[in-house]
């Protein structure tokens, strides 16, 4: 079964298109990674299946109801973590729960259950009656995700979920997201223009300006990279270019100071070139292929990881100063 | 129909929690009124204590002054649903499985109980005023101060569901608040006013609420019960209506407003 279908999906605003008309399915029980740089459409994308803005054109379901038509049980089918803080942060933590519960029509007895559960979890129960003000960045977020959780949906959305976060509350919300997949069999639909965090997921769906231009798992997209990538730091380009031709490498391409080079069984190949070579070489870096090769590979630019976070931090850090 | 009044509910309780935890807000907004009244009341007193006005001029203030506090913060509650844009919070409540009607109940619910409550605190002073109050009085008054900040929040939400950030909503209160307040007849009464003043005070709804608590509040003296029917507009009742009427005007645009989305 599959948990999300999506056809020709279309969002404008004011006439420039932000999604152009894309196509994917997830099906249940995977996390389903969209990953793109800022403003490739991602957060359109979920804001549109979780029913916050309505599409320009096409159709989606979701938990097999259509989005358009039937925004209510969608509603009741999805959780959401956004991309910015959504908490009450004069609340409790439990309070921010229970104010939760009782919108999504959770009972007493269930939510007195859950609300256990789901905080331990993301072990914040022994915090539970802590203002939401007090909490750290990682707590608050880790709390969102509770929060999604609390009325049991069928497909978790998470909106760059490790966005701004240390390194290490990163990995942490990580391991929450794969027990609860292993846990709930919970659907899991993400977006994130973190690189490595892609690898996580089962399936990915690569978005640039609005368009899919790759959806596979992560393994089969990179190996449509062409093997390992060896990165050749050398004053001689074309002379050391010449020389790497003659082994038959997937791609050659020019980098600051030396070359990029793809090709099939990397290891084997570095000692004959070695064996072999004339060009003076200053360094050599081999290393397995990553998503973002695959990206650079489809979109011919690379993500800008550490400028977008930089920002995403200060708007943070920005909108919790004003509060 | 079980799940909109619990959402109601919810929506409202959160408001109510929010008003208690704030004490600091509480006694600071209790200051504001008090000090008008004093200033006022006492300055003007002895100028106008000659002229044939047939009410002590602080008794015929302080019902104003009441109504004005509970436009005050009936307004200011508004200004949470603003803030709750700017932070996020109103995403997760639009994205709820609930009604957007319900979201706007809820929240006028709640601004208008936090703005009987806090208005209630200036009923301590009627004592010291000279004015008796009795249990007739309190239940009408509260009765009447929720029809106020319903309609006062109910214009506050029609802003708010039109503003995205805190600021332009503060300026937009800020221009409406003053003249709302000297044109409602709290500080003279407005059977003597130029006609411009007229029309601009029938459309102002702090008028209805001024005019109603001045005569629940007064209307209790024997000595003053005329001289207060002749500076009163209409009776209570239609001034009740009216301020109904003022609310659904305002609700309407404002719930569709929310209904459109982000």
């Amino acid at each position: 079964m599959n948990s999300i279908e999506v056809k020709e999906l279309k969002k404008e605003y004011n006439g420039i298109p932000a999604v152009k008309g894309i196509s994917f399915e997830v099906k249940q029980g995977e996390i389903f990674g969209f990953l793109g740089p800022n403003g490739a459409g991602k957060s359109t994308t979920i804001r549109m299946l979780s029913t916050l803005i309505p599409p320009s054109g096409g159709s989606a379901l979701v938990n097999e109801f259509d989005i358009i038509s039937n925004k209510d049980d969608v509603r009741k089918s999805i959780g959401l973590v956004f991309q910015d803080p959504s908490l009450d942060d004069r609340l409790s933590a439990y309070e921010n729960l229970r104010f939760h519960a009782e919108l999504y029509g959770v009972g007493r007895d269930d939510f007195i259950e859950r609300v256990e559960e789901v905080m331990t979890l993301v072990e914040l129960w022994d915090r539970r009656n802590d203002i939401v003000r007090d909490y750290s960045g990682g707590m608050k977020r880790r709390l969102e995700i509770a929060r999604g959780l609390l009325h049991y949906p069928k497909v978790l959305f998470l909106d760059e979920p490790t966005i701004g976060l240390d390194p290490q509350t990163r990995s942490h919300i990580w391991s929450y997201l794969i027990k609860l997949q292993k846990n709930f069999g919970m659907t899991i639909f993400m977006t994130t223009h973190y690189m490595n965090e892609a690898e996580y997921c089962d399936r990915i769906a690569i978005i640039d300006g609005g368009l899919i231009v790759a959806l596979d798992t992560p393994e089969n997209l990179k190996s449509k990279v062409g093997g390992d990538v060896i990165t050749i730091k050398t004053k001689e380009i074309d002379k050391l270019k010449n020389e790497v031709a003659v082994f038959s490498p997937t791609s050659i391409k020019d980098v600051e100071g030396g070359v990029q080079v793809e090709i099939k069984d990397g290891k084997t190949f570095l000692p004959k070139f070695f064996a072999k070579n004339q060009s003076q070489i200053d360094s050599v870096e081999l290393r397995q292929p990553t998503i973002d090769d695959v990206f650079l590979k489809l979109t011919g630019k690379q993500i800008r990881e550490e400028g977008a976070s930089t920002a995403d931090i200060m708007r943070r850090q920005f909108r919790a100063r004003r509060r | 129909m079980m799940h909109f009044l619990k959402s109601v509910r919810t929506i409202w309780m959160r408001e109510i929690i929010r008003f208690w935890r704030d004490k600091p807000r509480i006694i600071s907004t209790a200051f504001q009124p008090i000090m008008f009244l004093v200033v006022f009341g006492f300055g003007f007193r002895q100028i106008l204590a000659k002229s044939n006005f047939g009410i002590d001029f602080i008794q015929f203030v302080y019902p104003g002054i009441i109504a004005m506090n509970v436009m005050g913060i009936a307004f200011f509650s508004s200004v949470s649903t603003v803030w709750d844009r700017e932070f996020g919070f109103l995403k997760e409540i639009l994205v709820a499985p609930v009604s957007r009607v319900s979201i706007v109940v809820g929240k006028i619910a709640g601004a208008a109980t936090v703005a009987t409550l806090q208005a209630l605190i200036l009923l301590i002073l009627a004592p010291i005023i000279g004015v008796p109050l009795t249990f007739l009085v309190l239940v009408n008054l509260i009765v009447f101060m929720v029809l106020l900040s319903f309609a006062i929040a109910g214009l506050g939400l029609l802003i708010a569901s039109l503003m995205t950030t805190t600021e332009s909503f503060s300026v937009v209160m800020q221009v409406l608040f003053f003249p709302m307040f000297f044109l409602s007849g709290a500080f003279f009464p407005l059977t003597q006013v130029p006609y411009w003043m007229e029309i601009l005070s029938k459309i102002d709804p702090l008028t209805y609420g001024v005019d109603a608590f001045r005569q629940i509040i007064l209307g209790q003296e024997a000595g003053v019960i005329q001289a207060v029917k002749n500076l009163s507009l209409n009776t209570p009742l239609i001034d009740g209506l009216i301020l109904a009427a003022f609310f659904i005007i305002f609700i309407i645009p404002a719930t569709l407003n929310f209904n459109k989305g982000e």
